[in-house]
């Protein structure tokens, strides 16, 4: 319990005094995790709309996998981005290793299969209601896509706020692929884990606060920004 | 576009015949009512005319094939969850329309439905009857040269029911081919040009709206006209 309280107290001293670091490393958490919800967004949820609006052979098999793939264990995932991102892999030439977009690209993997399958989940129920109308208007398979993904938009930012959560919460893999390294790719995550290491739980736990306080201050302004919308035109 | 013509045409589900087998000539003209009893066929024969409904046997013909140029309000109509303005520009957007003429005609459309008011509201929180002709004037913006309706009037009462059947009485005066399904056989003499009267999936009786009002041949429409409950 005490604990708890030096904690709170740690984060309160740190935000208060506008910590540098403490800076550093939330706005690098936010930017690295921003930027893979972004573009893992940009493809899941057209993804998503596409098997709710299209039927082919082996539909059920895709959608089976990407649930499955939302299993995907985060470790595993930063093992073999480690081994295929390291000078000696494949794409050892981009020297991706141990930046930021290392850690960006393993978020990627591991959230798109969740933002898709929530997109699929959403896309599905409207399309049920539009199947009719969109094909008596004569529409392309991109227009019923681009149609249930406006329409559907306050669901798929649901989504894509489940993938936020989730990244912004990782640590395994992007500690492998980022390496924790100072003013490099630390982020609130492997900082956390790295000050608990060193017995600093008093620090560790200020630095979850904030996670904490980081990720509810997305969800809520993102869910007043849908809400504006709603009143304003809804 | 016409004649259009329906030859041997069947559609089965599930190893049951639910349309057919049926030979239709539809010209020029019109209104046209589809009536019958519930099940009978009549929502199954107005999607296989619009194209929106597999075929297990025979054809439909248009003597100019161009689907672009038909529109259909459904039984229970379809509402984007957008604004009652944009329900109105979706069909004109699809076709890449100038943005100008897109907002004069959802201007004038809006104001013929009496929805001025309520045009950058949420469609999805309208009345029944202004859903309804929220959907007519959408399918009907595109200027179709056939417009198919589905019972585009059950659940709805006096007052909108006739604002309705006015503004369909306009719509085919201005040139489109109306094709409508309704229970209510009072609608239908008002509407009707001429009937196809539908039975178990089948045609049973066809003809112009006097005739077969005031001279039903077969003995179901006689009893369906009566109200009589058919087997
Ligand atoms: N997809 C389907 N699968 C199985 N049966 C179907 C399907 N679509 C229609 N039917 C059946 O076909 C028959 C005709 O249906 P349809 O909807 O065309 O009748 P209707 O005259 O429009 O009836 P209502 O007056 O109740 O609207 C019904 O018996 C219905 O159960
Ligand atoms: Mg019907």
């Amino acid at each position: 319990m005490n604990d708890i309280t030096q904690g709170l107290l740690a984060a309160l001293r740190l935000i208060l005094t506008f910590d540098a670091e403490l800076w550093e490393i939330s706005l690098r958490s936010l930017k690295v995790s921003l930027t893979a919800v972004i573009i893992a967004s940009a493809v899941a949820m057209p993804f998503g709309a596409f098997l709710a609006v299209k039927r082919f052979k082996y539909r059920r098999l895709v959608i089976s996998i990407m649930n499955a793939l939302m299993g995907l264990p985060p470790v595993v995932v930063g093992l073999i981005f480690y081994i295929l991102l390291s000078r000696s892999g494949p794409f050892g030439v981009f020297g991706l290793l141990f930046t930021p977009w290392a850690m960006i690209i393993v978020q990627i993997v591991i959230i798109t299969p969740i933002i898709a399958s929530i997109s699929h989940q959403a896309t599905r129920e409207l399309w049920a209601e539009y199947h009719d109308l969109l094909i008596s208007l004569n529409t392309s398979k991109w227009q019923r896509i681009k149609t249930l993904i406006w329409d559907g938009r306050r669901n798929l930012l649901t989504a894509g706020l489940a993938g936020f959560g989730r990244a912004i919460g990782e640590v395994g893999a992007i500690m492998i692929v980022g390496g924790n390294i100072e003013h490099a790719t630390r982020v609130l995550t492997t900082a956390i884990a790295l000050e608990t290491g060193k017995g600093d739980f008093a620090l560790a736990l200020g630095l979850g606060f904030v996670l904490i306080g980081l990720a509810l201050f997305v969800n809520i302004s993102i869910h007043w920004l849908s809400r504006t919308e709603r009143e304003g035109r809804w | 576009m016409f004649p259009l013509i329906l030859s041997n045409l069947s559609v089965r589900r599930h190893g049951k015949t639910v349309l057919g087998p049926i030979d239709l000539v539809i010209d020029q003209g019109g209104p046209t009512m589809v009536i019958g009893p519930n099940g009978s066929g009549k929502t199954t024969l107005l999607r296989v005319m619009h194209g929106i409904e597999h075929i297990s046997e025979g054809t439909v013909d248009w003597a100019q094939p161009d689907h672009a140029n038909h529109a259909y309000v459904f039984q229970s109509p379809v509402v984007l969850r957008r604004t009652v303005a944009e329900n109105l520009s979706y069909p004109l957007s699809l076709i890449n329309l100038p943005k100008l003429e897109i907002n004069a005609a959802v201007e004038y459309w809006i104001e013929r439905i009496g929805l001025g008011k309520v045009a950058n509201r949420s469609a999805t929180r309208l009345s029944g009857g202004e859903r309804q002709k929220l959907a007519i004037a959408r399918a009907l913006i595109r200027n179709p040269e056939v417009l198919f309706l589905d019972e585009p009037c059950s659940n709805l009462d006096g007052q909108s029911t006739r604002e309705i059947e006015t503004l369909l009485l306009e719509t085919a005066t201005a040139g489109t081919r109306v094709i409508m399904a309704t229970h209510d056989m009072g609608q239908a003499r008002r509407l009707a040009a001429d009937v196809i009267f539908m039975k178990s999936g089948r045609i049973a009786e066809t003809g112009l709206a006097p005739d077969v009002f005031d001279a039903p041949q077969t003995p179901d429409l006689q009893a369906f006209l009566k109200g009589d409950i058919l087997e």
